[in-house]
């Protein structure tokens, strides 16, 4: 008893989780690591019902307002979105050779690994940047100065999209991928500490438990993309 | 002449005393002490509630608005319902008792997520902070539901504050769910099966698997809500295309399920309750068991039932009526097994059991006036009436707040060491069912009689005046109901008797443990070998059963 009462202030003198000791309140290292990885997943179900919320706003205003989500979804730059997802789809592909790397104890393949990934992550948001600038420039950010004049609907010559249901394509596009980007930025966050851990040696084939579940925060966070990235980029789109 | 404290000497070490000092507590990891934090902090927002809610009532004493203006009342109602819902029954029982007993019952030394617990709380308290810096400047008047485009184009009051505030303490119940998935899923001693666990546990499961489902959601309307104020995007706006019914189905995606956070705990702690107080095993264990799970599944289907006279498509509000009586069976499984339990069982008039008693009766009200509401054609004749907040007063007042109370004496020796004064607590617990059928049963008649909710002066329709005084008197008797327990649960603190290790001959691994419990719960590992509710066996005289780790 004693000498876990001394382990457990051990930890809590240390403050963050960088002990890759047994923490006092499990039994072995296998319950300690099945605990934090189910957390993860537990969080991750939470997460695909906060972004299920607005998936259920979008299909709904985009059904009723087929046309003009459609010619909205025309004017945001698919060139962009289709380098953002080759981007993360290749960071997702670093991330998993980071956790073989701290599987296998390969130090240096475990940081080049993180560095990359980190670096697909900022080139993720400053491609995004660059979209969002567009937007502003050509007025279509919602609010005061939006504007939407004579966007043909695709497929339908002669009418125009009608400029309030557009809006609400851009609020949506804007919330959407708001928030996603947010969630880059937690995850950038997280790897920058993983990094620092990775640096000092703190990972080994027995206790590498941050480097995975991290990593499947960002594989759903790349997930929410590929999902994202057909329905706000890729509505009726015909060569 | 002052009593001399009676401290047992040589005093154990246990959660309470093994470190003192105000960092000792706002730095813990323990979850007996995390527990005690919400303790505290519910109990404080609990009393701001109820002082709106004696605002109300006495504004509704007479007929005529004379009390307040009427945009102080429309906030005195919004603010009550939303500090009670989100600051005190969403965390009620799960926080504290749920906190302080999840991993003792089942045999672990603690949460799997310590720290993440700590951070629920402190989410928690920065939620609560700014819900208090909402209401004193100037507080929200939409009604708890801000339902839109009220809450987002008309209504110049704090919207987006109390929004974010419910965002973060929002965090803090996912959080606080989680942790419990985790630890039921990993964390459960050697033989404590899942066929052997509580079935306080179960209800906290299935409670936990609502607050991850349904929380994101709401935490992403008010996200739209938030923006929708700041940069008019016309979302739930219908002049721009929006939808305000899309807003009214995302918050009672998560309002609707919210009840069962509320109300699934409270069968948790009555169906512990019963089995010791009738000394028998619970009858149907594995039928109350897969009622919890039936209850938060069935739950996620219902939500539209707010919404039957908002416009709704007439077949979807026939679906979720259907879906709404569905509902009820798990909830009629319960009340069927608690009955069959006492059924010849050798019954116990505790405190605990005055509240269970309490529950079971007014959970049934409760829950059978929700039929009525489910079913279309009343519920048009009865929508936004007092019917409508007697109903749900009785499931989150009658039901949540009694089971609440009930686990609080209940579990009181095992969380202080020591006993409350039962006298006193019966007496009490009589109070408190009294006064509160004198509140809430007029509201029924009131509601089915026609008065519409939300009213600050009725002047035109003074014949409901009576009834309304006999409201605002009850609500007097529960207040003094309330005020009781707190009064001799902090009196028992200093001067209460020591309570034994099991005083109630519980069964359970909780009981097995020192009161107060050692700073990881036993000294030992505990190893289960015994089915849950084993009352027969222990009440057999002949079986001595040696505490574990002692």
């Amino acid at each position: 008893m004693a000498d876990n009462s001394a382990a457990a202030v051990q930890v809590n003198a240390h403050g963050e989780a960088h002990n890759p000791a047994l923490l006092h309140h499990f039994a072995e290292p296998q319950q300690q690591r099945d605990a934090a990885s189910l957390g993860m997943w537990v969080f991750l179900a939470t997460e695909v019902m906060f972004f299920g919320g607005l998936f259920c706003a979008y299909l709904v205003y985009r059904r009723w307002y087929f046309g003009d989500f459609a010619a909205a979804s025309k004017t945001i730059n698919m060139g962009y979105g289709a380098t953002n997802t080759a981007v993360l789809i290749c960071s997702s592909l670093t991330v998993v050779l980071a956790v073989w790397a701290a599987q296998t104890a390969r130090r240096t393949l475990l940081i080049v690994s993180l560095v990359i990934t980190m670096l697909l992550g900022v080139t993720f948001l400053g491609i995004k940047g660059i979209e969002y600038r567009e937007k502003f420039v050509e007025h279509h950010v919602p609010g005061a100065s939006f504007s939407f004049d004579k966007v043909p609907i695709p497929g339908h010559p002669g009418q125009y999209a009608n400029p309030r249901h557009a809006q609400l394509f851009f609020s949506l596009y804007f919330v959407m991928t708001g928030l996603h980007a947010l969630h880059m930025i937690i995850g950038l966050g997280i790897f920058l500490w993983l990094l620092t851990m990775a640096w000092k040696g703190r990972f080994t084939p027995e206790w590498h438990t941050p480097v995975e579940i991290g990593g499947l925060y960002w594989h759903f966070v790349d997930i929410v993309w590929i999902y994202l990235f057909p329905l706000l980029y890729l509505i009726d789109r015909h060569p | 002449m002052s009593m001399p404290t009676p401290m047992p000497q040589p005093e154990r070490e246990n959660y309470l005393n093994k470190e003192y000092g105000v960092w000792s507590w706002l730095l813990t990891t323990d979850h007996k002490r995390i527990a005690l934090l919400y303790l505290l902090s519910i109990t404080f927002f609990f009393f701001i509630g109820g002082f709106f809610a004696l605002l109300i009532r006495l504004e509704l004493l007479t007929p005529a608005g004379d009390l307040v203006q009427a945009d102080t009342y429309n906030k005195l109602f919004t603010m009550h319902g939303m500090v009670m819902v989100f600051f005190f029954l969403i965390p009620s029982i799960p926080a504290v008792l749920g906190n302080f007993l999840v991993p003792m019952m089942i045999g672990a030394k603690d949460l799997a997520f310590p720290r993440v617990n700590l951070l629920s709380w402190y989410l928690y308290i920065i939620g609560g902070v700014m819900m208090l810096h909402c209401m004193l400047t100037g507080g929200v008047d939409t009604g708890w539901t801000f339902y839109a485009p009220f809450a987002t184009n008309f209504t110049n009051t704090k919207i987006v504050e109390a929004g974010l505030a419910i965002f973060v303490a929002g965090f803090s119940s996912i959080l606080t769910g989680l942790n419990f998935v985790v630890t039921i899923h990993r964390m459960r001693a050697p033989g404590m099966t899942w066929s052997r666990l509580p079935l306080f546990i179960w209800a906290h499961y299935a409670t936990s698997i609502i607050q991850l489902l349904g929380t994101p959601v709401i935490a992403v309307t008010i996200v739209l809500v938030a923006a929708e104020r700041a940069l008019h995007l016309g979302i739930f706006d219908p002049k721009l295309g929006g939808d305000p019914l899309l807003f009214q189905h995302l918050f009672w995606f998560y309002s609707h399920p919210a009840v069962y956070i509320m109300i699934l705990p409270a069968m948790g702690v009555v169906t512990e309750i019963i089995a010791c107080f009738s000394r028998k095993r619970i009858f149907g264990y594995s039928f109350v068991a897969f009622s919890s799970i039936a209850i938060a599944v069935f739950g996620f289907l219902v939500w539209a039932h707010h919404m039957f006279v908002a416009g709704m498509s007439v077949y979807a509000a026939l679906v979720f009526s259907l879906l709404s009586y569905a509902v009820a069976v798990p909830s009629a499984i319960k009340v069927f097994n608690w009955t069959a339990t006492l059924y010849k069982g050798s019954i116990h008039y505790d405190a605990p059991m005055l509240y269970a008693f309490g529950f079971l009766g007014l959970f049934t009200i409760g829950g059978l006036t929700g039929l009525f509401l489910a079913a279309l054609g009343i519920d048009v004749h009865v929508t936004d009436t007092y019917f409508v907040v007697a109903h749900f007063h009785y499931i989150m007042v009658g039901g949540a707040v009694m089971g609440y109370l009930g686990g609080m004496h209940f579990w009181w020796p095992k969380i202080s060491g020591r006993l409350y004064p039962e006298g006193w607590a019966r007496l009490a617990a009589l109070i408190v069912f009294i006064g509160f059928n004198l509140t809430f049963f007029p509201q029924f008649i009131l509601g089915y009689m026609g008065m519409p909710r939300r009213y600050y002066d009725y002047s035109h329709m003074p014949e409901f005046q009576v009834l309304n005084v006999l409201s605002t008197a009850g609500a007097t008797v529960l207040g003094v109901g309330y005020l009781l327990p707190m009064i001799y649960f902090l009196w028992s603190m200093r001067y209460g008797k020591p309570a034994s290790d099991n005083p109630w001959n519980a069964a359970g691994l909780e009981w097995k443990t020192a009161s107060p419990p050692p700073t990881f719960n036993f000294d030992e590992e505990p190893v289960v070998t015994w089915e849950a509710y084993n009352y027969e066996e222990l009440d057999a005289p002949h079986s001595e059963e040696v505490p574990v780790g002692r």
